[in-house]
């Protein structure tokens, strides 16, 4: 079964022999456990050595994003956004490669714009930026920076990637075709009360449950 | 009158894309901390067994939109300055659904991808590669699909036009929504909770 033979995996990287091979879930609390005996152990794979604490209230961490939301409203007079950043990285790609192409396409030449100044000098790339400076920064303060892969126990790591790019793929295809994702239309325009960016909203939790059982085996 | 201070020139668009950055980080921080940056808790979202992401994405809305709204009642934000974008109803119904199903696939949304890359996931790195692919088959696709994903255009459509509702009753109604889905989502994780020790 591949649950078993997954679990056995992680055991044998965690340098401990286990006799189990009983019934799904006594496999899955020994490997918890015995990842969870290990961690101290483990500083090959961490990168910060504290123990990783645990994540911030849910209503806080809302709140604090929200002042963040408010500060770009105030401040810039326009929300946060994720996926306009790679809209520009992909349309500069493909305008350095096939320049006439990018140029006949309106969806490409509009993010790399009339070449007077770069596309990369962008609010959104800078934004972007940050985010990625930002995040590391709370995981390093919280002890939370370590390279692994998320994923459920009963799914291979190459199954797992797989299922990250193709998710990755419908979810750059679904933000383009909505004119953003979840932090430009369901956040900034949810906050705006924008009625497409509602409507945005519903269905993405839709299409998200919609799916979920049929990807229950890589999560749970 | 006082903000947005960009848009009344308070300072210069340089000055601005460094703004960018201390907004991003900001972003990226609280959503570390509310611990998007794993996969299996923001999928976790989708089997009821964890409802943080209904929970943050709503406590930020509610924030963000109270703090709009009173700093407009008070005079300090010109909400006309602020850009809302423009409703294209079907491209965003069909966009979300799409979404929607690349999150649970995936396990992440776009910004939240970047934190847990920033983290050291990589999934989620692999996930950013999905993004760009999908990037450019939808820039490959346009010109066949210009028509619909222009369709259906509202311009800059708000909920309080939609249902002929003064901005401060829309606001007081998504306020008693939320609230009422927090009690929803607190209610479900201890039943959930009950259900996986009933089980063990």
């Amino acid at each position: 079964m591949c649950d078993d033979t997954t679990a056995a995996k992680d055991l044998t990287a965690n340098g401990r022999e286990s006799s189990n091979t009983g019934i799904e879930v006594t496999t899955m609390a020994t490997n918890a456990a015995v990842l969870e005996s290990t961690r101290p152990k483990a500083a090959v794979h961490t990168a910060s050595k504290a123990t990783p604490q645990p994540y911030m209230n849910s209503y806080l961490a809302g709140i604090g994003l929200g002042l963040v939301l408010l500060a770009a409203f105030v401040i810039m007079g326009r929300g946060l956004g994720a996926s306009g950043a790679f809209s520009t990285l992909v349309s500069s790609g493909v305008a350095a490669i096939a320049p006439e192409h990018a140029a006949g396409n309106p969806f490409y030449s509009e993010y790399v714009g009339d070449g007077t100044t770069s596309p990369f000098k962008d609010w959104l790339v800078f934004e972007v930026i940050g985010v990625f400076l930002g995040g590391f920064l709370s995981g390093t303060l919280s002890g939370r920076v370590k390279w692994m892969v998320e994923k459920g126990p009963s799914i291979t790591t190459r199954k797992r990637f797989y299922f990250a790019f193709l998710g990755g793929g419908l979810m750059g295809f679904g933000a383009k075709l909505a004119r953003g994702c979840t932090s430009g239309q369901a956040l900034t325009g949810g906050a705006l009360l924008g009625a497409g960016s509602w409507a945005f909203m519903m269905c993405v939790f839709a299409g998200a449950y919609a799916f979920a059982y049929l990807m229950r085996r890589q999560w749970q | 009158m006082t903000a947005p201070f960009f848009k009344f020139g308070y300072f210069s668009e340089d000055i601005g894309l460094v703004l960018a950055i201390v907004i991003g980080i900001g972003f990226g921080f609280f959503l570390e901390q509310a611990g998007f940056g794993s996969g299996r808790k923001l999928a976790a979202q989708f089997y009821f067994t964890d409802m943080t992401v209904l929970k943050v994405m709503f406590t930020a809305i509610v924030t963000a939109m109270l703090g709009v709204f009173w700093l407009g009642v008070a005079g300090v934000l010109d909400l006309s300055l602020v850009y809302v974008s423009p409703t294209y109803l079907w491209p965003q119904i069909a966009g979300g659904l799409v979404l929607g199903a690349g999150f649970v696939i995936g396990g992440y949304c776009p910004g939240t991808s970047c934190v847990a890359v920033s983290t050291g996931k990589a999934d989620a790195l692999v996930y950013l590669g999905g993004i760009l692919a999908g990037i450019f088959v939808f820039g490959e696709l346009f010109p066949a699909i210009e028509e619909f994903y222009i369709s259906s255009a509202y311009g800059t459509l708000t909920l309080p036009e939609v249902f002929h509702l003064p901005y401060g009753v829309v606001v007081f109604a998504v306020v008693v929504m939320a609230i009422g889905a927090f009690a929803a989502a607190e209610w479900g994780e201890r039943k959930m909770a009950q259900k996986k020790e009933n089980k063990t």
